[in-house]
Formats: structure tokens, C-alpha cells, sequence
């Protein structure tokens, strides 16, 4: 295959990715996204290895290599849980960080494409911050996944003077940049970018663990984005515009969902990064503000069912807590017992309701609740008013009336669904501790809500059975 | 020792609803009362003694007999000044008093050392008083039954219909007051296939007629009518102008009139004037349910239905009766919802806690003592104004970025600063460079069109596939692996670089596999 052939196979390969991600406006369309996305990564997976810059003794080293990571990645690919989603996605965000980082590293011991004046100096930019970009990327996405899966506290860990550490290692970064590209010799530059890499990992360790369990749906998509940016800084290196377009797709779609969830929280980016969520300046306002009092009023599962049975509309608002107890495919008998009874039952979905975008959505059709009921904040906010029951579900902050009224509350001008206004909510919860804001909650406390207390699988279990009963 | 609640028969003439049935009594015995029924109390609305004792309910000879056993009576209509003569010293009475209309039975009761609950009494705004609303109910019921009233009297159908046999019509029917009886009407008139208008002085109710299959009819005039509470005040002499010309076009136009309008502790207002009724078809019908309070219509006579220029005028005054079965079970739904409040410990007994806003409402005379008019109820404090700033940021959706374009100055800082970030880049870097830039700028605005218009709930989908995409950093392992050495690439660490590429070729096939995988498997679950 010519130099020619390869790079039109390239654009198809790009117009594919682009296809693809265009396909997942819509459910209806997005398996064949998908299809595009494998098609498009066949191709150029194909159109290098047969291409001109792969010669054949290499192809049993990478039919090797393919196979083996490919049988891992089908195996977990298979063997994951929904509800485990968040943790996947990070551990391959790190391992894209991971090969940048190779792959960064063996392009500046590569000799053999030789580079002289202003190109050098770029190019070794080019590695120098491709590397840069993926240790973040790789040692971010492992404290991610350890934070979501639990195996690290989900507390922010904040070290004394976090911001200025954070400046210093900046520093020592530029100035070993400048030694590095000034750097006589290969040998002469390792130092430099062995340095670098050190201080990128710790770098990346230390933003995500100062970042709080409720911002992880930021931080997994932030990662996402800068796995994508990891991408272009190899494709610049690599002078391969396929790489480039990629990465920036993936870049520019990873840092979109940032951006839609921290709106979601009415937080500002920066300080999303600059971590700690209600540990900073939001306490002293907490604890001033007013704090909710009165009687909650408990209800059993029974009471819960009879409650149901006897509601024309039920908006159901599910949180981490139904994640956390594998309760959706309960949830689902749950609604479609009601459907059957004619009882109109929809799923109100907050854009950060669990770990990461969308975590909710793929839950519930993991547990076959037709997407067309399923809505978003916006769509179904507004008709709360007209619903005999509201159940909330393993969810706190994200349905806090004191976003809305309460201007000194930490969550102040969040987004919040409004169950208040149904005619009556039940929150499920296992207990009357804060949620990850760490803020009280006012809802628990009005006269129209009811809490169902115990674990959200047990006691939906209970309802479903004395729903049937 | 459990209190005794007991049911009279009611006794003002053509009543026939009984203040609680047997369905409820077995909810009221769990709460740990005992109840007493008279024998026949409920045999109008179409419940049995057998069935009374079948809940678990005791039947009573006669009602001296009931109302001396009975600690608590439950009663639908007002108390005559025999039945307070019978009542029990120190008991108590819930049910209508209508404490300002009858002064004198205020005086007999607490006489009587009696506390009595006075169900009109509620504060009906407080939203926790809902469930023990009574005048709702029954207004509800009262709404639908007047729908039924006119269509019986009505000669055509109410829903058009094109048969074999010709063209019906669709009977318009236009609903004067738009209150909880007047929506249940709009609903019930709709459901029968109706065109139905309706009008009412508050305008926030236009929604709510909508709502219910209603056109709402505005009076051609500014002005707001909304006198707390949720009822109407009365309006200005434009509006009314106003008002009156728009009753006299729908009287014109439609087939039925059902009004509903009541102004509290005034009589009826007049509506529908007599060159209104002259004005409309003939076999046309008007329900007046404010025929008790004068009426909405001058020539209602009330408790009757006439026919005067060819137009039947309803004007009874026991719609509640008329449907006695229903109008029951809901006012005995009402009155258990209260009995749940006073007895929170279930055990049998009552406390009338007069610190909460609901008790202390309808409580209009406690243990002898006359406690009415309540105080107005402690609304619950109005919300801070930080109601404008949670507002806006609760825009959003998906679309092309933002709502609302960027202020003109951070827009002209950004561009000030691309476009130096530009200069710096197109003075310095050299071609290869500028060509590859391209590219990645335009596909960064690539990805921002495209990624705004995938829909939230397939979020996860999307960073599983961006993710999987993102291994097309394998191309740069593939490539490093063993390119073909044109010039000999001397002092090239070969093995270094094929190994470093071999685990940077597994991890993104890991990466690329599972990614696409996972997607696929996710996105198999999304179905309608």
C-alpha cells in the first residue's frame, strides 16, 4: 500500500469517527455509530500496518501484541457491571495515558527520522508535552478508578498549600522543558523527561485525590478529555494528522461533558479541579445557615406500596444510592407492575446523578426501562407539580430544595430536581447522614415527604411484594 | 378505654349522605376507635346496617340513643338545635357549622361545653389540609353531578358524531367560574365529549381549565381577581362591564351554561341576566350551582328546575345528594384524614392540639369556649429573593453551547488572545507545523458541533466510544515498531523501541476492543 493510499485511508478512517460520534445524538441511531467508530478504527488500523511505514518483520510482533490486549479488553468488556461502568472507563483513560507515554518516550530514543532546527525544537515539544499530558492522564485516571471503585476513601485529600505545590511543580516542569530541548544529546535529555514524568504522575495522583466522590462525574470526563489531547500531542509528534483529528475529537468531547456537568452543579470548572467540594469557603456558610428542623416522617414499604398503587403519576428519581445497592432491575419490575395498572411512571434523571455523565441511563436500560421514559432535569422539572408521588432513590443532593432557597447553602444555585412540589415524595435512604455536599437536607424534613429508611434493594423488594400482593 | 365515634342519620330534609361508610369505619376502628352507627343512617347512599356491623361498626336503635353513647359525632349537614339538645355533655361534633351563618347554634354548643371541628373551617391553603378538605370533595362531586343534571335535561347528544343517520353537533357548554367545582364540571363535560369554555376572574387558572380539555375565555379587561385564599373578590364596575358583554356573546353561542361563581360571605353574583337567557337557543340549559346563595342566574328558582323562554333552569341545591354514594365516601375519607391528625398514637383517643395550624383552624369551639374566627395560619415564611439567581442557571439543554451568547467583552478578550496565540504560532513555527495545526483546530470545532447534539442519556455510550477512538494512538506503537531503515538508522535502540511499542500496542488493543465492546453491549440495552 502506498504513502498516498494510506493517508486517503486515513480521512476515511477520520470522517468514520466523526460519523460515529454524530450517531450518538440519539438512541436509535447509536449502534450504528458504533459500527461507524469500528469500522473507522479498522481501517486505519489495517491501512498502517499494510502502509509503508510498518515492515513486515514487525506484523507478528503486533498480530501478537493485538491479540493479547484485544482477549483482555473483550474479557472485561463482557464481565463488567453496569454499575461498574465508571471504573472501566477510568482504568482505559489510563491506559491511552499509559501508551502516549510510551509511545512518547520511544519516539525520542528513535533515531532514525532525523530532525534539525526550529523542527527539532518543536518536536521535542511535541514529546516533551505529549508525555506530560498522557502521565497525567494515566496516573489521574488510576487514583480515579480507585476512588471509584472504592478501593481508595472517597474523602478529597487535601494537602497544606495544595495550590502553590501544584505552581512549583509547573515551574520545575517549564525549566526541565527548557533543559530538555536544549539537551546535547539523548542521553543528556532522559534526565529532563524522567524528571518531568515523575512530577506529571505525582501531579495527576494529587488533582484527583483533592477531588470530592460527588465531582467525579467532572473528573472522569476531564479525563476522558485529556486522554483525547494525549492523543493529538502523539499525532503532532508523529506528524499524523488521523492521530490529530482523533485526539481532538476526543478532547473537545471530553471537555463539552466537563463543562455540561459542572453546570449541572452550578461550580466552576477551576474549582472543581482545585478540589475539596463543601470543605472550602462553602462550611462556615453551612453552618450558619439556616439548619432545617421538624420531624421526618417514616413510612414503611407497605405504606410505600399503597402510596403507589393508588398514584396516576409517579416520577421516580434515581441517585449513586441505587447504583450502589443493584437495585434497578427491581426498580423496573417495580415500574412496570405500575404501567401495567395504568399508573404513569417516568424516570427523572439529574446530569450528575451517580459517577460519571449518563451513569443513570445506562443503568436503567441495563434493567430494560424504555429510554422514551426515561428524561432529563429540564424536560421533566416542570411537571412535578402534577405528580401524585415522587420517589427518590438513593439520591440527596440532587433534589436539596435549599439550592433554591437557601442563598447561603454550599449547593446554593445548583440545579436541583424539584420533588418538593409533587404531592407527595418518598426518599429512600439507609440513614439521615448529609449527602456528599454534606449538607442538610430540607426535603426530608416537609410535611408532604415521607422516608423509607433501609437499604434501597431490600426495601424496594418489599414494595414490589406488597405491590403484587 | 377507646372513644366512641358516632353517625347519626341525618335528618335535614332530602340529605342523603351519611358522614362516614362502612369502608371507612373499618380504617377508623384500626385507629382504635369504636364506632356507633344509627339504624338507616346510611340506607340513602346506598350502605347498609349489615354492612356497617360487617366493619366492625355498632348499629343504634334511634338517635337519642346514638348521640348519648357517642363521644365523637360525625355529621354531613348543619346541627339542628334538637340534635345539640341531644348531644352529650362536653363531646365532641365534627362536621359543617358554617360558625359565621349560625350564630345561634355557636351559642347552643357551647352551652353544651362541646368541642366541634367545623370542617368549612380548614385553611384550605395550608397544602397539608388537603387530604381532610371536605368542601373539595364535595364540590368536586358537585361539579360532576351538574354536568349530569344538564346533559339529562339537554335533548341532543355532547359529542358530535357523523353517523349513517347525519351530522350531530358537538354540544358547547360554557362554565362560569373555574373553582374546584368548576373544573371538576369542565373535566366531566370534556370527558363527555363537549366543546367546553370556561371563565373565571383569577387568571391563573386558565392553565388548569386548559389542562382539563377546557378553552379558557378572557374578559376583554385588565384587571386581577385573585382575593386570597383562592376564591375571588369582587371586581371592578369595568371589569364587570366588561364581564357582561362576554357572558351575553357566550350566552348567544353556547348550548349549556353551568355557573359556579361564589364571593365568600356575599351573595351569588348575577351572571346571567334575563335577556341572556331570552338570548339563548331554545332547549338550551343552565345548572346554577349558586343557586343556595341567590343564584348566578336571575330567574334561577332555587331547589327547582323551570323552563322559562324555552331554556331549563336548574337550580338544585342538593347536587351533593344526588350522588349521595360518592359524596359519602369522600366526606368519610375527609373526616378519617382529620381523626388520622388528632390521633397520632392510634390508640383510640384525640388530641386537639391547638398549635397546629390545621387543628387550630377548624377548631371553632373547644371545650365550651368559642374559638373562631382562627387566626390567620403562619404561612410558611416566603422564599429568600435568591429566586433570580437560581434561575438562569438552570438553562440549558443541549443545542449549540450556551443559551445566551457571551458578553461582547470576554468575547473581544478571547479574541484578542486567540488571535495572538495565532501571530506568536505563524511567526514562529514552520510549515509542517501550521499544516497539522490546521487540522487539529478545525477538528476541535468538529467535535464541539458534533458532541453538543448527543442527547445526555447516552453519555456513557459516548465516553466509551470516545475512549475506544482514543486507542488510535496505537498508530503511533504500529509505526515505531520496525519501520523500514531507508538510511540505516544508525545507532537506533531497536529492541527498546520494539518492546516499549509491543506493551503500547497491547494496552490500546485492550483499550480499542473493550472500549468498542462495552459500547455495544451498552447501547443494546437502550430500546423503547
Amino acid at each position: 500500500m502506498t504513502s498516498s493510499l494510506t493517508t486517503v485511508a486515513y480521512l476515511g478512517a477520520t470522517i468514520l469517527f466523526i460519523l460515529s460520534l454524530g450517531g450518538l445524538s440519539n438512541p436509535e441511531t447509536s449502534r450504528r455509530g458504533n459500527l461507524y467508530g469500528i469500522i473507522g478504527m479498522t481501517i486505519a488500523v489495517l491501512a498502517t500496518v499494510l502502509g509503508p511505514r510498518v515492515a513486515a518483520a514487525g506484523i507478528p510482533w503486533i498480530v501478537a501484541a493485538m491479540v493479547v490486549g484485544g482477549a483482555i479488553g473483550l474479557y472485561a468488556a463482557r464481565a463488567v457491571q453496569m454499575t461498574q461502568m465508571p471504573e472501566l472507563v477510568a482504568i482505559m483513560h489510563s491506559l491511552v495515558g499509559l501508551a502516549a507515554c510510551l509511545v512518547g518516550f520511544a519516539s525520542y530514543v528513535d533515531t532514525s527520522i532525523a530532525f534539525s532546527g526550529a523542527e527539532k525544537a518543536i518536536h521535542e515539544i511535541e514529546i516533551y508535552v505529549g508525555i506530560l499530558i498522557g502521565a497525567v492522564t494515566f496516573s489521574g485516571s488510576v487514583i480515579a478508578f480507585g476512588k471509584l471503585s472504592g478501593k481508595i476513601g472517597g474523602k478529597p485529600l487535601l494537602l497544606p498549600g495544595r495550590h502553590w505545590l501544584n505552581l512549583a511543580g509547573l515551574l520545575v516542569v517549564l525549566w526541565y522543558g527548557r533543559e530538555f530541548v536544549m539537551a546535547p544529546s539523548i542521553e543528556a535529555g532522559m534526565t529532563p523527561l524522567i524528571v518531568m514524568t515523575v512530577i506529571s504522575l505525582l501531579f495527576g495522583i494529587h488533582m484527583v485525590m483533592a477531588i470530592g466522590g460527588a465531582d467525579m462525574p467532572v473528573v472522569v470526563s476531564m479525563l476522558n478529555s485529556y486522554s483525547g489531547w494525549a492523543a493529538a500531542a502523539t499525532g503532532f509528534m508523529l506528524s499524523n494528522d488521523l492521530l490529530i483529528v482523533t485526539g481532538a475529537l476526543v478532547g473537545s468531547s471530553g471537555a463539552i461533558l466537563s463543562y455540561i456537568m459542572c453546570r449541572a452543579m452550578n461550580r466552576n470548572f477551576i474549582s472543581v479541579i482545585a478540589g475539596g467540594f463543601g470543605t472550602g469557603g462553602g462550611a462556615p456558610a453551612a453552618a450558619s445557615g439556616s439548619q432545617p428542623a421538624g420531624e421526618v416522617t417514616p413510612v414503611s414499604a407497605a405504606e410505600t406500596a399503597e402510596l403507589l398503587r393508588e398514584a396516576r403519576n409517579v416520577i421516580i428519581v434515581p441517585g449513586y444510592g441505587m447504583a450502589v445497592a443493584q437495585a434497578q432491575h427491581t426498580v423496573f419490575e417495580i415500574t412496570r407492575h405500575l404501567r401495567e395498572k395504568g399508573v404513569n411512571v417516568r424516570f427523572g434523571i439529574h446530569p450528575v446523578a451517580g459517577r460519571m455523565p449518563g451513569h443513570m441511563n445506562v443503568l436503567l436500560a441495563e434493567a430494560k426501562v424504555p429510554y422514551d421514559i426515561v428524561l432529563e432535569m429540564d424536560e421533566i422539572n416542570a411537571d412535578f407539580p402534577d405528580t401524585d408521588v415522587a420517589m427518590v432513590i438513593g439520591a440527596n443532593d440532587i433534589v436539596n430544595p435549599a439550592a433554591q432557597d437557601d442563598p447561603t447553602s454550599p449547593i446554593a444555585g445548583m440545579p436541583v430536581l424539584e420533588v418538593w412540589k409533587a404531592k407527595t415524595s418518598i426518599v429512600m435512604k439507609r440513614s439521615m447522614a448529609s449527602g456528599y455536599a454534606g449538607v442538610d437536607n430540607p426535603l426530608f424534613y416537609k410535611d408532604n415527604n415521607r422516608m423509607l429508611f433501609g437499604d434501597a434493594k431490600k426495601m424496594l423488594d418489599e414494595v414490589l411484594v406488597a405491590l403484587k400482593a | 378505654m377507646p372513644l366512641v365515634i358516632g353517625v347519626p342519620k341525618e335528618t335535614a330534609a332530602g340529605e342523603k349522605r351519611v358522614a362516614s361508610v362502612p369502608e371507612v369505619v373499618e380504617k377508623l376502628i384500626k385507629l382504635g376507635f369504636a364506632v356507633a352507627v344509627q339504624s338507616g343512617a346510611g340506607d340513602a347512599a346506598n350502605c347498609s346496617d349489615d354492612s356497617y356491623r360487617a366493619a366492625g361498626a355498632e348499629v343504634v336503635g334511634d338517635a337519642a340513643a346514638l348521640w348519648a353513647k357517642a363521644d365523637i359525632v360525625f355529621k354531613v349537614a348543619v346541627p339542628t338545635a334538637e340534635e345539640v339538645g341531644l348531644m352529650r355533655e362536653g363531646g365532641v361534633l365534627v362536621g359543617f357549622v358554617w360558625p359565621a351563618q349560625n350564630p345561634e347554634l355557636m351559642q347552643q354548643l357551647a352551652a353544651r361545653k362541646a368541642t366541634v371541628l367545623a370542617i368549612d373551617a380548614l385553611p384550605r391553603q395550608l397544602s397539608r389540609a388537603q387530604k381532610m378538605d371536605a368542601l373539595t370533595s364535595q364540590a368536586g362531586v358537585a361539579g360532576y353531578r351538574a354536568v349530569i343534571e344538564a346533559a339529562n335535561a339537554f335533548g341532543r347528544f355532547f359529542n358530535g358524531q357523523i353517523t349513517a343517520a347525519g351530522k350531530v353537533p358537538p354540544a358547547k357548554v360554557f362554565i362560569a367560574g373555574a373553582g374546584v367545582a368548576g373544573l371538576a364540571a369542565i373535566g366531566t363535560a370534556a370527558g363527555l365529549g363537549a366543546i367546553v369554555r370556561a371563565n373565571d376572574t383569577r387568571a391563573e387558572v386558565a392553565d388548569q381549565v386548559v389542562s382539563l380539555g377546557g378553552e379558557f375565555v378572557k374578559v376583554d379587561y385588565e384587571e386581577e381577581g385573585s382575593g386570597g385564599g383562592g376564591y375571588a373578590k369582587v371586581m371592578s364596575e369595568g371589569f364587570q362591564q366588561a364581564q357582561r358583554e362576554m357572558y351575553a356573546k357566550q350566552a348567544r353561542e353556547v348550548d349549556i351554561i353551568i355557573t359556579t361563581a361564589l364571593i365568600p360571605g356575599k351573595p351569588a353574583p348575577r351572571l346571567i341576566t334575563a335577556e341572556m337567557v331570552q338570548s339563548m337557543r331554545p332547549g338550551s340549559v343552565i345548572v346554577d350551582m349558586a343557586a343556595e346563595r341567590g343564584g348566578n342566574c336571575e330567574l334561577t328558582e332555587p331547589g327547582q328546575a323551570v323552563v322559562k323562554h324555552g331554556v331549563t333552569l336548574i337550580g338544585y341545591t342538593d347536587l351533593n345528594s344526588r350522588l349521595a354514594k360518592q359524596s359519602s365516601t369522600l366526606y368519610a375519607t375527609n373526616l378519617f384524614r382529620l381523626m388520622e391528625e388528632l390521633c397520632k398514637a392510634k390508640d383510640g383517643t384525640i388530641d386537639v392540639n391547638m398549635d397546629d395550624d390545621a387543628i387550630r383552624g377548624l377548631t371553632v369551639i373547644k371545650e365550651g369556649s368559642i374559638t373562631w374566627p382562627a387566626p390567620p395560619p403562619k404561612l410558611p415564611a416566603a422564599p429568600p429573593a435568591s429566586k433570580p439567581a437560581a434561575a438562569p442557571a438552570a438553562k440549558g439543554g443541549h443545542g449549540h453551547g450556551a443559551g445566551e451568547p457571551m458578553a461582547g467583552s470576554t468575547l473581544a478578550i478571547m479574541f484578542g488572545v486567540a488571535a495572538a496565540l495565532f501571530w506568536l504560532i505563524g511567526a514562529y513555527a514552520p510549515a509542517s507545523f501550521l499544516g497539522h495545526f490546521t487540522v487539529f483546530v478545525l477538528a476541535c470545532f468538529i467535535g464541539y458541533m458534533v458532541i453538543w447534539n448527543v442527547t445526555p442519556s447516552l453519555h456513557t455510550p459516548l465516553m466509551s466510544v470516545t475512549n475506544a477512538i482514543s486507542s488510535i494512538i496505537a498508530i503511533g506503537a504500529l509505526v515505531q515498531i520496525a519501520p523500514p531503515l531507508v538510511d540505516g538508522g544508525a545507532g537506533r535502540p531497536d529492541t527498546l523501541i520494539r518492546w516499549l511499542a509491543v506493551v503500547g500496542i497491547a494496552l490500546t488493543a485492550i483499550n480499542m476492543f473493550g472500549g468498542f465492546a462495552v459500547t455495544r453491549r451498552m447501547l443494546a440495552m437502550f430500546r423503547k
